[in-house]
């Protein structure tokens, strides 16, 4: 297949990226040889690869999307089966801030059109299924993402080759035998294979994907359920008032999501089956390991739980087979069903990836995940990506990963180790004079939504320049990744850094917590490292931590252990913004980090100070000195009048009184200083 | 309140013991008739005689807690005895009714005082005043400051005073003044006072039941001056005055070269702390004002003394300059290293409270200052909060609204976040700006808060805050870059309604710009305008010309001038093409000054350097541009404006070049300092 004729099947965007390819072709040998080539492939044209495939469509990298359905987003057209989406789509916040509101809005997609934001597709809170179809569908075709529809990628394979980026092409063959060789390989292709547990009896259930979402056939009918997450509940409350019971029977408790903390879990919006459980309304919950356990159809055709243990003790007939009931005649499940129902969750499909790709090799998420390491890359094979859904292991059961609202920032966060990677664009950053840390801080406290729905697994790094005088900002590095920062970003961090994290409290989820408590919220700044609810916290580390460091920190640590801590109070409101409660002893954490005074001034103090000291606080050094000092006005200055500032500023002789030598250990300053008034015994300059 | 149910416990306490030892006390009071009793009268001996009728009834209140007085008195060689007034015998001592009867105090058999039983209302007040009334000479009574005053002007050289206040005579307290008067009555003068008015013209604070004062006068050798005063802090009792008078007695300062731990001075034995100052050969002079400073500071509280490291045969860490020796025995010798001295003040103050303190111990640790605002500027933003500016003189842009507004008109807009002080400080100045502009600009102020419309900032490259830009005729935004006050934004906006540099057309346009008639309005604002003369084909330089003038927009006027007759102004000003004519307004001048082959940025420091002043005055505006030369700063202080003949002599100096590598400058302490506490501590 010609590179021409491929080119060809995208249309009038083929141009654009033919001629972007231009200069990569020349260094080839042989283009017309191999397969058509692209430097990045992306499987898979869901939210995650849609997601993708923006972010290096703006960066003008030459990208496919290959995506096996007609439109985007097919998994949407069928899940979930009831069509009620359970992502919030919070229209009004009552801020303007675009990227505050994203906090609240766990359906959009990142992009730079304020047009393509989900609240303009739905008014619902919980917005339906369909209403994602088309906002996919919108996203690629305003954006003009390259998606090869209707490629359906049955093969994917490696070819080593000392040239290629990573040392080997990805060469994936559609359904028609056609391959494409790509530097880069970007799967979003979800979890998308029914989770299936083998047991005796199983091919009596029927699968949450295929089973009637008609409330009508289940009218007057026992039913059982297996398993305990979401599609399990969301089955149970759509036939909950027609049934004459539904139980549930799972390996583990129920895990409540308002209890966890995590949005995977079961959301309050589908839990009607515990109201009619704890208020004995037949319903039930059961708790048992489904590998235990055999099904059998007794001669009405009903179905009957008993152990597999019994199956294996002989070869009896169907109403022969013991059940537990014959021993223990009060057996929980000891009523015959009309119908099991499985609901036990999805696989990733390994199918299609050769086996030396290394995708899956065992360990904890061996046949639900891939293999992927902090940095969402392919433990495997260098240059495989995983994106979205698939990409859970990370933060499974901890953050926002497997799901839109968390994954959109982690593509981000790949593409720009990409970038880095492949075209030496260091990761984004701004550099700020060192006054400017304590305001650059809150503001991404404050309004960040990648940090707020990543907590633990995407933090902002600073980066403090020489003698402390000014810094970069990065935003939402893999946390994990905090070790290789300086390959992985490009950026220098030679002279500390700073990193900051949302953090729930460290006991206070957990799926048999109670998180009602009395006392569970925390108001005072002395016990802001109590803190329950999600709260910033600041790391500051004299180095950059290694990664034996990171590997082996604290037990339920996001980070190593670091120089010093600090927790910025939770808030109500999530506003970290009061100048007393929040700024001033973030302020005063920083100050003690970098021995420095990051109060601000104004002009006519840093003039006193200028006559007569010999350094000035850096807010005097970098506004002031250079002619922007902040003038104040005259009520302003009545105010300051009244408080009789300026007090000697030298946080570091304040410090110094805990006993610390000082560099003068010797004796005691003469006479003259003592007779000062106590406050100005703090200058020590 | 507390004072009154604290005498209640006392009474009550007293009564009881007086149960128990009813029946030894009431033998120690000897019950005699008038004639033997005055017959036991020895001369020079005290004695108080209760005289009573013999058929009163054998026990009273009164009798109670004379009998109680019975044994201190005695060990003031007091004798006490009742008296009964028998019919046969009668004295004229005896009363005449039961009522009317009175104790009498002897000296010899000559009488001193009588005393109605109700002064003598319990054992306190019988002790006080009978040794008020021996001591008449030794304890002087005062009513007024003025007489105080007098005692000290008498003493000063001569003797020290222990000055009492109580709140009456006969009280525990004054009891306990007037026993430490009897032992100490010779050395010190005591002088005593119920007056609060008193108390409070020597400037105590919170006064209390009574208070015990030391003047150091013996030492005052100046009649001028005042006796030191020391306060005596525990509470009024025996024992504490004379443990406090004991400090008072020892020496101020000790200098010791021994072992800290072997040193014994009075301080241990009346269980205070011992500071020792380290010093050393070197800085030995300073050291021992440093220690004299905090002995007088410690003065009752511990025991100051000047070590001598030199002499030292033991050694004591090496940075350690304070060693602190508690009175208990055994307790450890500690080294500190203590910068200031308000430190070691309070570390003997805290370590005396810390038996009553300890449990508040954890929240000691803290520092208490954890949530004072010590930011200036968030602290006076605070305190504004509730003051409601007139944000309506200015135009509030959105994200929707930006990009038409920056278009249709000149705008200046103000990047700030809602929750910054700084910015939050600056938005007021905006306001201001606004007010003073109403209706007379064509510029149109706006703001932006960043909180709300991140992403519009971050678009507009404003990723600090506050930032100030403005956008004019769809060039390209100009970021301001002085002072962040009303003012200096106001010269800016001002001097940008001009093109900089703006093109004369005429010989005598250019005399009138020259002149600062052109643009008479905006010279307040410009000391200075430039004026560049070109040949109408120097196109290079016209151009680095147009760059610099560019570049000082809104900090200077410029002007340019290019016209076929330029050699008249060139001839006139003696400039060589292509030149700057420096017209500075205040002294009426034309300078020109030649710049062929300079490039922008010569030509801008050429500008610059004429900005400055050779001998300024120093304001908080001017201090950043003139510390900018890196040269040392040469200030003459004035208080007011500056003397002309210092000037003068200043400036001829500068003309000599005597002060090259300085900037002479002078400064002003009234104004530049005003609202600065107060000028002189300002610097």
């Amino acid at each position: 297949m010609s590179l021409l004729a491929a080119a060809g099947l995208w249309g009038p965007p083929g141009l654009l990226l033919t001629f972007a390819l231009h200069p990569a072709l020349c260094l080839r040998p042989a283009p017309t040889s191999g397969p058509p080539h692209r430097d990045y492939c992306v499987l898979g044209a869901g939210p995650a690869g849609l997601q993708m495939a923006y972010f290096l469509q703006r960066a003008g990298r030459d990208y496919a999307v290959f995506e096996r359905a007609p439109r985007p987003g097919s998994f949407f057209t069928r899940y979930p089966r009831h069509r009620k989406l359970i992502s919030i789509n919070k229209r009004h916040t009552g801020k303007a801030n675009a990227e505050f509101n994203l906090r609240h809005d766990w359906n959009s997609l990142l992009s730079h059109d304020p047009r393509l934001l989900f609240r303009h597709y739905s008014s619902a809170y919980f917005p339906d299924a369909g209403d994602m179809v088309r906002y996919l569908d919108d996203f690629a075709d305003r954006l003009g993402l390259h998606v090869l529809y209707n490629t359906t990628i049955a093969h994917v394979t490696l070819n080593k080759d000392r040239q290629a980026w990573n040392g080997h092409y990805f060469i994936l063959t559609d359904q028609r035998g056609h391959a494409h060789r790509c530097s880069v390989l970007l799967v979003a292709t979800g979890l998308s294979v029914p989770n299936q547990v083998d047991f005796p009896g199983s091919e009596y259930t029927e699968g949450y994907e295929s089973v009637s979402v008609d409330p009508k056939d289940f009218e007057g009918q026992n039913v059982l359920i297996l398993g305990r997450g979401n599609s399990a509940f969301e089955t149970a409350e759509n036939i909950l008032g027609v049934t004459n019971f539904i139980h549930m029977l799972s390996r583990s408790r129920v895990r409540l999501s308002w209890a966890t903390h995590y949005v995977g879990d079961l959301r309050a919006i589908n839990n009607g089956l515990l109201d009619t459980y704890q208020l004995k309304s037949l319903d039930g919950l059961l708790e048992s390991d489904l590998t235990d356990l055999a099904i059998v159809k007794d001669r009405e055709g009903k179905f009957r739980v008993t152990l597999k243990f019994f199956l294996e003790e002989g070869n009896q007939s169907a109403d022969a087979i013991t059940l537990p009931q014959d021993d223990n005649d009060n057996f929980a499940m000891r009523v015959a069903y009309d119908r099991v129902i499985r609901c036990l969750g999805w696989n990733f499909d390994f199918s299609i990836f050769d086996k030396s790709l290394r995708l899956s090799s065992g360990g904890e998420f061996s046949k639900k995940y891939p293999l992927v390491k902090a940095s969402y890359e392919s433990k495997g094979s260098r240059g495989l990506f995983v994106l979205g859904t698939a990409s859970h292991s990370v933060d499974y059961r901890k953050s926002a990963g497997g799901f839109i609202h968390g994954f959109r920032y982690t593509a981000r966060a790949v593409h720009r180790l990409l970038e880095h990677r492949h075209h030496s664009v260091a990761w984004p950053s701004t550099e700020h004079p060192i006054s400017q840390l304590t305001s650059s801080i809150v503001r991404r406290i404050n309004e960040a939504s990648g940090l707020y729905q990543m907590f633990g697994v995407l933090a902002d790094v600073v980066l403090l320049k020489e003698n402390a005088t000014a810094f970069e900002y990065l935003e939402e590095l893999p946390v994990q990744m905090l070790a290789q920062l300086e390959t992985i970003t490009g950026r220098r961090a030679r002279h500390g850094l700073f990193v900051i994290n949302m953090e729930y409290g460290r006991n206070f989820s957990g799926p048999d917590k109670d998180v009602f408590f009395h006392d569970r919220s925390v108001g005072h700044t002395e016990d802001a490292w109590q803190s329950n609810f999600l709260h910033p916290v600041i790391y500051y580390y004299r180095h950059l931590p290694t990664e034996q460091e990171v590997r082996f920190r604290p037990a339920d640590w996001a980070l190593p252990r670091p120089t010093a801590i600090h927790h910025i109070v939770e808030d109500f409101l999530t506003d970290w913004t009061a100048p007393v409660g929040h700024i001033l002893p973030l302020r005063r954490f920083l100050e003690n980090c970098l021995d420095t005074d990051l109060r601000s001034f104004y002009a006519e103090s840093c003039f006193l100070f200028a006559l007569t000291h010999q350094k000035l606080p850096p807010f005097c050094q970098q506004g002031y000195l250079r002619t922007q000092g902040l003038v104040g006005t005259e009520s302003l200055r009545r105010h300051r009048e009244e408080r009789r500032f300026p007090q000697g500023y030298a946080t570091v002789g304040r410090r110094r009184e805990d006993g610390a030598p000082g560099p003068e250990g010797g004796p005691l300053a003469p006479g003259p200083p003592l007779l000062q008034p106590h406050d100005s015994n703090k200058e020590e300059l | 309140m507390m004072s009154s149910s604290f005498n209640i416990y006392r009474v009550g306490i007293s009564f009881v013991m007086m149960c128990i030892f009813y029946k030894s006390a009431v033998d120690s009071l000897s019950e005699l008739s008038p004639q033997k009793y005055f017959s036991t009268l020895q001369p020079g001996k005290a004695s108080l005689a209760y005289f009573c009728q013999a058929d009163s009834p054998r026990t009273s209140i009164f009798l109670e807690e004379l009998n109680e007085a019975v044994k201190p008195l005695q060990d003031f060689g007091i004798s006490v005895a009742k008296v009964n007034c028998v019919k046969e015998e009668t004295s004229r001592y005896c009363g005449k009714e039961k009522d009317l009867m009175k104790v009498y105090l002897f000296r010899g058999n000559i009488l001193l005082r009588e005393f109605p039983t109700d002064t003598l209302f319990d054992v306190n007040a019988i002790i006080a005043h009978v040794l008020f009334a021996l001591l008449f000479n030794e304890v002087k009574y005062i009513t007024t400051l003025e007489y105080l005053q007098n005692i000290e002007n008498s003493l000063k050289g001569k003797a020290n005073i222990a000055f009492s206040y109580v709140r009456a005579i006969g009280t525990p307290e004054h009891r306990a003044v007037m026993e430490a008067a009897f032992v100490y009555g010779t050395t010190y003068q005591f002088v005593l006072t119920t007056e609060i008015a008193l108390l409070e013209s020597i400037g105590t604070e919170a006064i209390e039941n009574a208070h015990f004062y030391f003047f150091h006068c013996k030492q005052v050798l100046d009649l001028t001056q005042q006796c030191r005063r020391t306060l005596m802090e525990q509470p009024l009792a025996t024992l504490n005055i004379h443990r406090f008078i004991k400090t008072m007695e020892a020496p101020l300062l000790t200098e010791v070269a021994e072992d800290p731990q072997q040193v014994s001075t009075v301080h241990l034995q009346l269980g205070l702390p011992l500071v020792f100052i380290v010093s050393q050969q070197a800085t030995h002079e300073a050291d021992r004002r440093t220690a004299e400073w905090v002995a007088w500071r410690l003065l009752g509280k511990a025991g100051v003394l000047l070590l001598l490291r030199d002499s030292l045969e033991v050694d004591i860490p090496q940075h350690a300059n304070v060693v602190f020796r508690r009175a208990e025995e055994g307790a450890p010798v500690e080294f500190l290293v203590l910068h200031d001295t308000e430190l070691i003040i309070s570390r003997v103050e805290g370590n005396t409270h810390i038996e009553e303190m300890q449990e508040d111990e954890d929240e000691d640790v803290q520092s208490p200052d954890m949530d004072i605002q010590d930011d200036e500027v968030a602290e006076t933003v605070y305190r504004h909060r509730k003051t409601q500016l007139p944000l309506e003189l200015t135009v509030e842009l959105t994200e929707e609204t930006f990009n038409a507004t920056v278009v249709a008109s000149d705008s200046i807009v103000l990047f700030y976040a809602g929750w910054q002080a700084v910015s939050m400080a600056f938005l007021q100045s905006y306001i201001d700006l606004a007010i003073k502009l109403k209706g007379t600009s064509t510029m149109l102020l706006t703001r932006v808060n960043c909180a709300d419309w991140s992403d519009l900032c971050t678009k507009q490259n404003v990723t600090e805050f506050p930032v100030v830009k403005m956008y004019k005729e769809g060039k390209h935004p100009v970021s301001y870059a002085g002072m962040l006050g009303t003012e200096d934004l106001l010269k800016f906006i001002l001097l940008n309604r001009i093109s900089c540099p703006v093109n004369i057309t005429s010989v005598q346009e250019a005399e009138e710009y020259l002149s600062g008639e052109l643009y008479k309005d905006l010279i307040p604002y410009s000391s200075m305008s430039v004026l560049g003369l070109f040949s109408p084909n120097m196109t290079t330089a016209k151009e680095d010309f147009t760059k610099a003038g560019n570049y000082l927009r809104g900090c200077v006027i410029t002007g340019i001038y290019s016209e076929e007759d330029v050699l008249i102004l060139s001839n006139k000003y003696g400039a060589t093409l292509p030149a700057l004519l420096l017209a500075r307004h205040k002294e009426g001048k034309v300078e020109s000054v030649p710049f062929a082959n300079s490039r922008v940025q010569d030509i801008v420091q050429i500008v610059t350097n004429a900005l400055l002043e050779t001998f300024p005055e120093i304001t908080v505006e001017n201090l950043p541009v003139y510390l900018r030369l890196q040269k040392p700063l040469l200030i003459l202080f004035s208080d007011g404006s500056i003397n002309p003949q210092y000037t003068k002599a200043i400036l001829t100096l500068v003309k000599e070049k005597h002060l090259d590598s300085l900037t002479p400058c002078w400064l002003n302490l009234n104004f530049t300092c005003s609202g600065m506490e107060t000028s002189s501590s300002c610097l």
